[in-house]
């Protein structure tokens, strides 16, 4: 039993075709878990079901041994899942400590702490305190969008292609910022484009095609199997 | 002197005035633009509701008077407000529970919005017409001017005096207590960022855990505080007409998109600029010349360059030229 598990889960959007069908995603607290696979396999559409954003046909989601796959996006947010969107995951017209301050809203103490461990983990937000995010550069952006994300000291962190769109060199730095929120015991599922860097610092990873599981293993493994080299790593 | 003079006529005829009706405009115009910040919906409604809550100020002074309670030199019709307001924001969450919600879980487009907010404005009017009818209606009691003009020549020993009117003076300071509140309570409170954050990103703040019902009443409510005591300050400084709050849309509408619509400071200052616009337009300015130039350049004509008839004109053209010019407002700055 994982602390966060997605099992056998099959949707789709509305009354259109299935994008996931028996799809299995599972992360534990202190572990990268990376999805990967072609455009379209249903990377996205597998963590947005995780979250609730759309309904379940088939399979359930399951946090830390409870059945949580009837409970709204919100419960499930209350319930200790944060989300980091691809495109519109922070308040551009806000300040960056509004929008961690947002990011907190439904804490009822330590905001303030909570805060300046942020501001540890991201040293620039600490600069840029009081400055309208929607003039940050891209890469600061995301950690802002990171940083809103753990206010809420989430046990599971979700993440959209957290480095479309950044340079290489502050992909890289991301992704060591996700390494060491890691660090601090939250479990993170992220889907990633960039395949090769993502399952370099991933404890595990899927790769779904179509909307099925077609590998699974750890980080290692899955970036020396020769098919998954030929098919998804280009090499 | 004579400089001093056409200062004064100025003053008197013109700034005076264009702050007064600047600041009632003003209070319309960030109800507009707060509606549609949260709600995303131009609220055509927003001239008749403000009359809708002004009824109820003008019927409970009525009754006030009748009971022989009065506020000293002050209005009488300031102890209502808190009533009217009350009413006018239990109003506007009904509609928003039967009329409103409905649309918006339905995730309808604008226009459509805009659209059920026309009837809404005319199911307005008839509520209106039914409870007090259309006539014209004088609420102002109290001390009528603070400075008279007779008073100020007197005193300055100059040959044109200032009339300040207590609804003048009334306004504007109202204005001001009540605009620095609302700004305070959007950037420095909780709710307030909650609201802003909304407005910003839906999604995100969905995410967030803010709850999407409890922003729409509390902007129903702030906007509600606004347009109420707009309504009022408009009614006792010209008088109570139930339907010249619709013909007020105009102008607050103007002000809302020239201070760039969904920014609520810009529509503030919006108010005064098509205020100002207006009463600089259609003034006549034949004394204020007469005291600036020699006697014998002294014009024959009015020197006004519109009819007053055609201040609605004014706003009407200012709304066209920054659609075409400056479609997000003259005014830069974030949105709510």
């Amino acid at each position: 039993m994982a602390f966060f598990e997605g099992n056998k889960m099959t949707a789709g959007y509305g009354d259109g075709p299935d994008i996931i069908s028996s799809c299995s995603i599972n992360a534990n607290r202190g572990e990268i878990v990376a999805i990967l696979g072609p455009n379209g396999a249903g990377k996205s559409t597998a963590m947005k079901a995780m979250l609730g954003l759309l309904k379940l046909k088939s399979g359930n989601v399951v946090l830390d041994g409870k059945d949580i796959s009837s409970a709204t996006p919100q419960d499930r947010v209350k319930g200790g899942i944060s989300f980091v969107p691809q495109t519109r995951n922070v308040f551009a017209e806000l300040t960056v400590r509004e929008n961690l301050e947002i990011g907190g809203f439904l804490r009822d103490d330590n905001l303030f702490q909570m805060i300046e461990n942020i501001y540890n983990l991201f040293p620039i937000l600490r600069e840029k305190n009081s400055q309208i995010v929607g003039e940050l550069s891209g890469g600061q952006r995301q950690q802002v969008a990171l940083g809103r994300a753990l206010m809420s000291e989430p046990s599971v962190l979700m993440l959209d292609e957290p480095t479309a769109g950044v340079s290489p060199i502050v992909m890289d730095e991301l992704f060591e910022h996700i390494v060491k929120v890691k660090e601090t015991n939250v479990a993170i599922i992220m889907v990633e484009q960039n395949a090769k860097q993502a399952l370099s610092i991933s404890d595990r990873g899927y790769v779904l095609v179509t909307g099925q599981n077609k590998f699974e293993g750890s980080g290692k493994e899955l970036l020396n199997d020769p098919e998954v080299r030929r098919s998804f790593l280009g090499a | 002197m004579d400089f001093l003079n056409a200062i004064i006529v100025l003053l008197n005829f013109t700034i005076i005035p264009a702050l007064t009706y600047g600041s009632q405009l003003a209070l319309g115009a960030i109800f507009v633009t707060l509606i549609y910040a949260v709600l995303r919906f131009a609220n055509f409604a927003t001239g008749d509701m403000m009359s809708f809550g002004t009824m109820f100020a003008v019927l409970l002074t009525y009754y006030l008077q009748s009971k022989g309670v009065s506020f000293g030199i002050l209005p009488t019709a300031l102890l209502t407000i808190p009533f009217a307001i009350f009413m006018m924001i239990f109003y506007m969450l009904l509609i928003d529970k039967f009329v409103f919600s409905y649309y918006r879980i339905k995730k309808s487009p604008p226009v459509q919005f805009a659209m059920v907010s026309v009837g809404v404005m005319f199911v307005t009017q008839a509520i209106i017409r039914i409870i007090i009818g259309p006539t014209d209606r004088r609420f102002l009691d109290g001390e009528k001017f603070i400075l008279k003009a007779t008073e100020f020549k007197e005193m300055t020993g100059l040959s044109e005096g200032i009339t300040l009117k207590s609804t003048q003076a009334i306004t504007i300071v109202i204005t001001l207590i009540v605009v620095s509140i609302m700004f305070w309570f959007l950037n420095k409170t909780k709710t307030g960022t909650s609201m802003r954050a909304y407005s910003d990103n839906e999604d995100l703040a969905l995410l967030s855990g803010i709850d999407p019902k409890r922003v729409v009443m509390i902007t129903w409510v702030i906007a509600g505080i606004l347009a109420t005591i707009g309504g009022i300050l408009y009614g006792l400084d010209k008088s109570y007409r139930p339907f010249v709050y619709f013909n007020n849309m105009l102008p607050i509408f103007a002000a809302a998109i020239v201070g760039g619509i969904g920014n609520p400071f810009g529509a503030f200052l919006g108010g005064y600029v098509i205020a100002f616009a207006e009463i600089f337009l259609t003034y006549a300015y034949k004394k204020f010349i007469t005291y600036l130039v020699p006697e014998t350049l002294a014009p024959d004509s009015l020197l006004q360059l519109l009819s007053t008839d055609y201040k609605f004109a004014v706003s009407f053209s200012i709304l066209v030229i920054v659609l075409l010019i400056r479609p997000s407002g003259i005014f830069k700055g974030k949105t709510l």
